[in-house]
């Protein structure tokens, strides 16, 4: 007997989701991962890295990870992998494009 | 005290929209709906509403600032017929997803092409699936009670979807008849203030509206959109026995006429359901137990209504002012057909497709129909399940 796969569990019924698709509350894209979209990743290099915090302001997805005022590394749950830090990062290699979305 | 006045449909619309007095309408003049914009310019140039009217330059437009306004927590009406309803047919879903509650009259016209202003259901069958609770008005009067009821029904907490009330374009929106209107004030206070739940300029509660949605939600989001569709079934009939009580005129899902012993049935939809009703009366006379089920909802489809009314029936057609090409009859027969096949309700049921175009159905061609049932109700058998009522060539 062919066994029909159960619904996926663990998110909300229909019941308890929110009238006609409203986002109720704000900051809630942290909840949603879309690190799985990449194709190619971006690579940062600490020691080249000088924190001019030019990817930081250019990243569409807030995903440059910053510690006391310095870049530490990449959201990789949320980096879609656009490539724009690379294209924008001044210093040579310090941000750079790898082909392939896993680390 | 309740007033009579004579009114064409387009004025009624008109007339129950000013009662309203909704803070935004939004409207494109087209024929033959042109006469409720024109008319409701008016109250509005002579300050007898408090209403936003919004003069756009297309229909899509007029129903994008109805939504704009609604999910900023306005009443917005808006009208439109044929064409400019299937400018609007992107935001028709829009609407509806978003849970905005609205009232829209439909002046039903045919589609084009050929181009044609007069009446058929094409329009608002091409809408049937979008979204919006569907009504279809059989008069004048039931046009000025239906707008008023509407926006209850829209508004309705368990509801809170848009709500397309239909009348017959020319047949209903340009002919007078004697319409009994309530007072401004009790209209004011049939409808009451409009609490949305959708808030856009609720700053105590942030929310946006109208985000992405990912694969996991969307169909959680369309099923609730269908449990609405199902609570208006009750609420339809809840707000048409409310107004019935302040003004003697009740309001359903269906219509019976005549239908308590009948054998040999008519369904129908709009203003055909009149004519009707004098054939049936006329039948009576002679003695065969003729009847008439007017739906006045198609959407929710009163599926379980319609069975019930029909079981036990010897014969029935269904009348349709609209076709699907390359389907199996009209909108109407194949739903009421689906309806009675699944509760295992076995007659036989003739759909015809009629008054395309604006093409008059007199009392000779509905005697026909009858004629056609009482065939099928002797013999027990559909010779033809499609049929083309006083279509030239078709035999």
């Amino acid at each position: 007997m062919t066994r029909i796969a159960p619904p996926p569990r663990g998110l909300p019924a229909w019941q308890e989701i929110p009238l006609g698709g409203i986002v109720a509350g704000p900051g809630n894209s942290h909840e949603y991962l879309t690190g799985s979209w990449r194709t190619r990743r971006p690579i940062h290099d600490p020691g080249k890295c000088t924190s001019c915090m030019i990817c930081w302001l250019f990243c569409p997805d807030s995903a440059i990870l910053v510690e006391e005022e310095r870049v530490v590394g990449i959201d990789t749950g949320h980096c879609k992998g656009c490539g724009i830090c690379a294209r924008e990062c001044p210093i040579e290699g310090a941000m750079v494009m790898a082909e392939g979305g896993s680390y | 005290m309740p007033r009579i006045v004579g009114l064409t449909g387009d004025g009624a619309a008109a007339e129950a929209m000013r009662q309203i007095d909704p803070d935004v309408v939004a409207a494109y003049p087209i024929t033959p709906q042109t006469e409720i914009v024109e008319r409701f310019a008016e109250f509005v140039a002579e300050g007898l509403v408090n209403t936003e009217f919004v003069a756009v330059e297309s229909e899509h437009s007029a129903l994008s600032a109805c939504c704009g306004a609604a999910a900023a927590g306005a009443r917005a009406i808006t009208c439109t017929s044929s064409q400019g309803l299937a400018l609007m047919h992107e935001i028709l879903y829009i609407a509806a997803g978003n849970r905005l509650p609205m009232v829209l009259t439909n002046v039903n016209r045919t589609l084009s092409a050929p181009l044609n202003i007069h009446c058929d259901h094409s329009d608002s069958m091409g809408s049937r699936d979008s979204g919006w609770i569907q009504l279809y008005c059989e008069n004048v009067q039931e046009v000025y009670d239906t707008v008023i009821q509407a926006v209850r029904i829209a508004e309705h907490p368990e509801v809170n979807l848009p709500v397309m009330l239909n009348l017959d374009g020319f047949v209903i929106s340009h002919s007078m008849q004697p319409v009994e209107l309530m007072d401004d004030a009790a209209v004011k206070e049939f409808v009451g203030p409009f609490r949305p739940v959708v808030d856009l300029l609720d700053f105590q509660n942030p929310i946006a509206l109208g985000a992405l949605v990912a694969p996991e939600f969307q169909f959680e989001h369309k099923y609730a959109q269908w449990r609405a569709m199902d609570s208006a079934r009750g609420v339809i009939g809840e707000v048409g026995r409310e107004f019935g009580e302040g003004t003697g005129r009740h309001y359903g899902l269906l219509d019976p006429y005549r239908l308590d012993d009948a054998a040999v049935v008519v369904v129908v939809m709009g203003s055909a359901a009149g004519t009707s009703r004098a054939v049936v009366d006329e039948l009576r006379s002679s003695g065969v137990r003729a009847g008439l089920l007017r739906v006045r909802a198609f959407r929710p489809f009163p599926a379980d209504e319609i069975t019930a009314a029909l079981e036990g029936r010897e014969a029935v057609a269904v009348l349709d002012r609209a076709g699907t090409q390359g389907g199996e009859g009209g909108p109407l027969f194949t739903e009421v057909r689906a309806a009675l096949y699944t509760r295992g309700v076995s007659l036989p049921v003739l759909g015809y497709i009629y008054g395309l175009g604006g093409r008059d159905v007199p009392p000779a061609s509905l005697r026909r129909v009858f004629e056609h049932v009482r065939r099928a109700a002797a013999t027990g058998k559909v010779d033809r399940a499609v049929n083309y009522l006083d279509l030239r060539g078709w035999k």
